[in-house]
């Protein structure tokens, strides 16, 4: 499984020329000049909510599908572990990307009102990448959990 | 967007879709799947739940709308029509259906307007505008589950056979009928995704690729474009013959309206 | 035209209870970064901000990006402490505002 990926980006690459019938490649059409978002500007945004804290690894869980249908609105759930009380809880959750035109997806402010860390939202994906989730806690920890995507093309689409 | 693709590549495609199949007959009744069995679980769930699927936001659009009153002769939808999910239940499952007024199949968004001309006395939408995809997708919720039963009668006939003449007609620079992807290969993948049956049962739909509701015709020129083939203008009628057609194709299936597509 | 909005809390619930609360707005989230048919970008109009608060106190809020799919659907939980009345609020670029509010009776 571990070089699959490579492959099946290479060969999707492939069947869209091949297949015609896919009418576009890249779902966020680019402005010629932008920069897209890159895990450099990825970990620029990490460090904007963060700072230099620690990353721990755990106690937040990314729910995403493992073939996205359509990059337009990808389900994302988030979940962390927490008691959510006034002594122990999560104050945010931040959301990123690597190849969107920009890294920041969404931020969550929740508290012990919020009774559970149990969120889900719908997204766009540009292409096939990394997303990243990050938990502030009330007691200043960070943890956060990474999934790799893949988007799939949709067929037919519209004269552009 | 398309202009780049190399001749070789529409070749390749075409070869890929014509070589090793032959053609076969139309789907079995039995067989026969909507588009929502080749979807994903996410994607299931967000057609499933009204809190969850945008289309119900146009039916919220479409209901104001049915209320309002429109045009010189100062009436609403609900005037004449009263409470749509009486009087609307299974209507939207009837179309395209024959009308007497232009001698040929007119399709929902055609009715409304007819509507808004003859009775309301109003400008007519344009096609695709958000009011007409509202108030279609608004009288399309009300034939959820309701089977799918389009007319097939001497007056229809002509046109259901026009619209299966257009399905299996092979058209475009790739040189493919609707019929060798959609009736020949349901079970295949096409650029990672599914090829589905074109069964038309949830329209208008919430397409996540348009990010909006849109029609049934809409998706058709989707498919014509997919094809290099000349699009026909919105509301022409080899698009309301070839709505027809797969509607009656679609015979006894519930409406799923607004369903939510890829 | 006015935003539409679906929101989706328990009408009733019992005191301490979690319950989900799921809402859905039309909205098309344009994103800033795609070009029109004449190549002009067309300029960002996406909403920016959601807040979710329960008898006037803040339980819930997010900061929305361009990312956001169009017609922005969030699904979260509160705890169900006392009746009342749970309001959301959505606020965006262009003046853009909408808000919506349900009852809920806590047993």
């Amino acid at each position: 499984m571990t070089d699959t990926l490579p492959l099946m980006a290479t060969r999707r690459r492939f069947l869209i020329g091949a297949a015609g019938l896919a009418g576009g490649m890249a779902l966020v059409t680019m402005l010629p000049g932008r920069t897209a978002a890159t895990p450099a500007s990825m970990q620029a945004a990490v460090k904007a909510v963060a700072g230099d804290a620690p990353m721990n690894k755990g106690r937040i869980k990314i729910e995403l599908p493992p073939l996205v249908e359509n990059g337009n609105a990808v389900p994302l759930g988030i979940k962390v572990e927490s008691p959510m009380t006034d002594a122990g809880h999560v104050k945010a959750i931040h959301v990123f990307t690597e190849k969107n035109p920009q890294p920041n997806v969404v931020s969550f402010q929740l508290g012990p009102r919020a009774g559970t860390a149990n969120i889900s939202t719908r997204m766009r994906l540009a292409d096939t990448q990394v997303v990243l989730a990050i938990a502030e806690m009330s007691d200043g920890s960070f943890w956060r959990d990474e999934v790799e995507v893949v988007v799939t093309m949709a067929a037919c689409l519209e004269e552009s | 967007m398309i202009a780049w693709m190399p001749v070789w590549r529409i070749v390749a495609a075409a070869a890929i879709v014509c070589a090793t199949y032959p053609a076969i007959a139309e789907i079995p009744m039995s067989e026969r799947k909507s588009g929502y069995e080749f979807m994903g679980p996410d994607s299931r769930a967000m057609q499933d739940e009204d809190t969850a699927n945008p289309g119900m936001l146009s039916v919220l659009d479409g209901e104001a709308l049915w209320k309002r009153k429109a045009g010189a002769a100062g009436k609403s939808c609900a005037d004449c029509h009263s409470d749509a999910r009486t009087s609307m239940k299974g209507v939207a499952a009837r179309y395209p259906a024959f009308s007497p007024a232009v001698n040929r199949p007119v399709n929902l968004e055609q009715r409304i307007n007819m509507c808004r001309t003859d009775r309301q006395q109003a400008k007519p939408f344009p096609y695709e505008s958000k009011d007409l995809l509202s108030l279609a997708t608004f009288v399309g919720r009300q034939s959820r589950g309701q089977p799918i039963s389009v007319a097939d009668d001497e007056n229809t006939r002509p046109f259901i056979d026009n619209g299966r003449a257009a399905f299996t007609r092979r058209q475009g620079q790739l040189n493919l009928s609707c019929a060798q992807c959609h009736d020949d290969n349901w079970s295949g993948r096409l650029a990672g995704s599914p090829i589905t049956q074109a069964q038309p049962t949830g329209y208008p739909i919430y397409r996540l690729e348009w990010q909006s509701v849109g029609s049934l015709q809409r998706r058709l020129r989707n498919c014509l474009t997919g094809l290099r083939a000349e699009s026909p203008a919105l509301g022409a009628p080899q698009l309301v013959d070839l709505e027809l057609y797969l509607m009656w194709r679609a015979r006894g299936m519930p409406m799923e309206t607004p369903a939510v597509r890829p | 035209m006015t935003a539409r909005a679906l929101i989706n809390v328990p009408p009733k619930a019992k005191r301490g209870e979690i319950i989900g609360i799921k809402s859905l707005i039309s909205h098309e989230m344009e994103t800033g970064f795609r070009p029109d048919a004449t190549g002009q970008p067309i300029p960002r109009n996406i909403i920016k901000e959601f807040v979710c608060t329960y008898n006037g106190v803040e339980v819930f809020r997010a900061e929305f990006f361009p990312a956001m799919s169009a017609n922005p659907f969030v699904s979260f939980t509160t705890v169900a402490n006392e009746s009342g009345t749970i309001t959301m609020t959505w606020t965006g670029d262009n003046g853009f505002f909408a808000t919506e509010s349900v009852a809920i009776t806590v047993e």
